[in-house]
């Protein structure tokens, strides 16, 4: 396929119908809507379904209901979206079902604004609901890995029966950049063993998230850890650029990961020796690597659009090995290269 | 495990188990009026012929287990979403019959939004809702349904409306909107409700399996626990005070569902 130019909620859209997307169950909210909008006229196009919800809440609980039935279902929202979402995630993490969320975060918190952040961290990868669980996070920087992340996310989700989010922000969802989209993939004809399909020629099933009595439920618990702890050890996936001869560390993700590439290029021309780490996976986080980078390095410098939740992450991995600094901005506002070589220069002063 | 029965010799076997229905003893209190809407949705289904191609949707409530009671598959819904995970189900596989059960807390309370829009969009799904005027499972709270001055765990001094709000009549309102083509409420009161419960039920997996719209039935049942009274003074009582304010009836059947022969 040739590459062309594509606005990030359009092209994730129209990645997850050449994916194999079956259903689609959504509610307006900007920086996102043009996907809901897009998937109103494919899906129908394609005789798949699409159906706007009447909040995000039914909309989960509608993924939720199809992806029981066992085919590749999506949703997609934003900050207070997200939040009405929560009961579904556990229902659905509880369940073991397999399901793609697209969050392009906005400012908050509350109704906030509508401008790019990444606010929602603690949210996507601590916290996505009541319980123990951790959904696979994955964390798009261009258009062209948002479009391939999708497809990513579809096969994570299917290989654990678990939920996988797409950590994007307003900036990335409505800038355009030229990418290239994947072929059409036909529908699978079969529905996986496990998918509740009505009671043909086979004992009668059920999926559920209720385990009473505490023996039970702690042993189902026990398998979801060892399932967590299996994704840990083979989905984590970062990104490295100039680390070999680092002497400081920048740790970013997402669109702001982005622009430290150009921080780094601005900070490398300066004299600095900097490299650059960025997370493709939120959760499960390059922890290991981050701590055996730390010892190579005099400093770090997180940045996000956010007051410092990856940050906390970081400071965890390292453990006091290096220094961790921090440049955040909040509200929407999106940090400049310029910026962050500043935070830099500091850096090194200071670790000299 | 349900007692197995034994039949004695000479004497043939006139009243089974429906295959629709699993053979299992329930938890249900005694005298509770759930089995005995259970045993007619499996009738029901079994009448249609459709148990293999039957996905239910249990909710929150004392109905939590029914994935376990019937012979057929079955989701767990978050409390009040059934009827939004019956739109998510249905869609991707419009050629199941896909019901939810609800209790008045699931679909009256917590899931108001979810089911009036399910019926709003004509989802060709079925909801069987289960009206006893109070919260069951958690303790015999106040229900959206629970009479005015009628006493529960946290109407004490019985429900006060100017405070708690009035009973809310469900089938009427469901029967406002536009996809709904069959909405009715019955009893199971007494054998004659039951029957006639039976035949509502029927009813409203027939229109379903005609692809006609959205259908409900109402049943008006009791909580003898919750309620504090034995199982025949429940029925008695809702008989006498709940189907005064639910008056029953059917609210919605359109010409094509009339004609359906049931
Ligand atoms: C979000 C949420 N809130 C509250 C509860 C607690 N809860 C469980 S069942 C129930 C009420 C059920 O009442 P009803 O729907 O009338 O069914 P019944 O038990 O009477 O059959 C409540 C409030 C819950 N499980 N989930
Ligand atoms: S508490 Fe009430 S509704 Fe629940 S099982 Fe007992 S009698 Fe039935």
């Amino acid at each position: 396929m040739a590459k062309e130019l594509l606005e990030g909620n359009v092209a994730f859209a129209e990645a997850a119908v050449r994916f194999g997307l079956r259903a689609y169950f959504g509610y307006p909210i900007t920086p996102q809507s043009e996907a809901l909008e897009h998937l109103s006229k494919r899906m129908i196009e394609e005789g798949r379904v699409f159906l706007q919800a009447e909040s995000e809440l039914a909309a989960i609980n509608m993924v939720y209901g199809a992806a029981c039935t066992g085919v590749r279902v999506m949703t997609s929202t934003s900050g207070p979206g997200f939040s009405l979402m929560e009961e579904g995630f556990s229902y659905i993490a509880g369940s073991e079902v397999p399901a793609v969320i697209v969050n392009m975060m906005r400012g908050g918190p509350g109704l906030g604004n509508i401008q790019p952040s990444q606010g929602d961290y603690f949210l996507m990868t601590k916290s996505a609901g009541h319980g123990d669980f951790h959904p696979i996070v994955l964390a798009p920087a261009s258009i062209q890995e948002l479009i391939d992340m999708v497809g990513l996310a579809f096969e994570l989700a299917e290989k654990y029966r678990t939920l996988v989010f797409i950590a994007g922000d307003g900036s990335l969802g409505q800038m355009m950049e030229s990418a290239e989209l994947p072929p059409m993939q036909d529908l699978p004809k079969e529905r996986p063993a496990w998918a509740i399909t009505g009671a043909k020629g086979r004992e009668s099933k059920f999926i559920t998230s209720l385990y009473l009595g505490a023996e039970n439920l702690e042993a189902v618990n026990l398998r979801l850890q060892a399932k967590l702890a299996e994704i840990r050890e083979n989905e984590i996936r970062w990104q490295e650029y100039e680390t070999e001869d680092a002497e400081l560390l920048l740790i970013a993700y997402g669109i702001v990961g982005r622009i430290c590439i150009s921080a780094l290029r601005e900070a490398r021309n300066a004299g600095l020796k900097v490299g650059l780490l960025r997370p493709q996976t939120l959760w499960p986080l390059a922890e290991e690597r981050m701590a055996e980078l730390a010892r190579q390095v005099r400093g770090i410098l997180v940045a996000e659009m956010s007051a410092g939740q990856l940050l906390e992450d970081v400071q965890r991995a390292v453990a006091a090995k290096t220094s961790v600094h921090f440049y955040g901005r909040l509200g929407g506002v999106v940090p400049m290269a310029d910026e962050i070589v500043d935070k830099l220069r500091e850096l090194d002063e200071e670790t000299h | 495990m349900a007692t197995e029965i034994r039949i004695p010799e000479g004497m043939e076997l006139v009243y089974e188990y429906p295959e629709s229905l699993a053979k299992k003893d329930t938890h249900y209190c005694p005298g509770c009026t759930h089995g005995i809407v259970h045993r007619l949705i499996a009738e029901a289904l079994d009448d249609l012929g459709v148990r293999e191609r039957t996905i239910g949707i249990a909710p929150v409530g004392c109905s939590v287990l029914a994935y376990y009671y019937f012979n057929v598959d079955f989701v767990e819904a978050a409390h009040g979403r059934a009827p939004a995970m019956a739109t998510g189900i249905k869609r991707v596989n419009p050629d199941k019959i896909v019901f939810t059960y609800q209790g008045d807390g699931d679909l009256a309370a917590i899931g108001t939004g979810e089911i009036i829009h399910a019926a709003n969009r004509g989802e060709l799904i079925t909801t069987i809702f289960i009206n006893n005027a109070i919260y069951g499972m958690t303790g015999g709270q106040m229900a959206p349904t629970t009479l005015p001055g009628m006493v529960t765990t946290s109407t004490p001094t019985g429900r006060n409306c100017a405070l708690a709000g009035y009973p809310i009549r469900m089938s009427e309102i469901l029967a406002q909107t536009e996809g709904a083509v069959y909405v009715t409420r019955e009893a199971t009161t007494d054998l004659a409700s039951i029957r006639k419960t039976k035949k509502a039920i029927k009813r409203a997996f027939k229109v379903q399996v005609e692809g006609l719209g959205f259908s409900c039935v109402e049943v008006v049942s009791t909580c003898p626990t919750n309620w504090n009274l034995d199982p025949w003074e429940a029925m008695e009582w809702a008989k006498e005070n709940m189907t005064e304010y639910f008056l029953l009836g059917t609210y919605k059947m359109t010409d094509e569902v009339k004609a359906l022969k049931v």
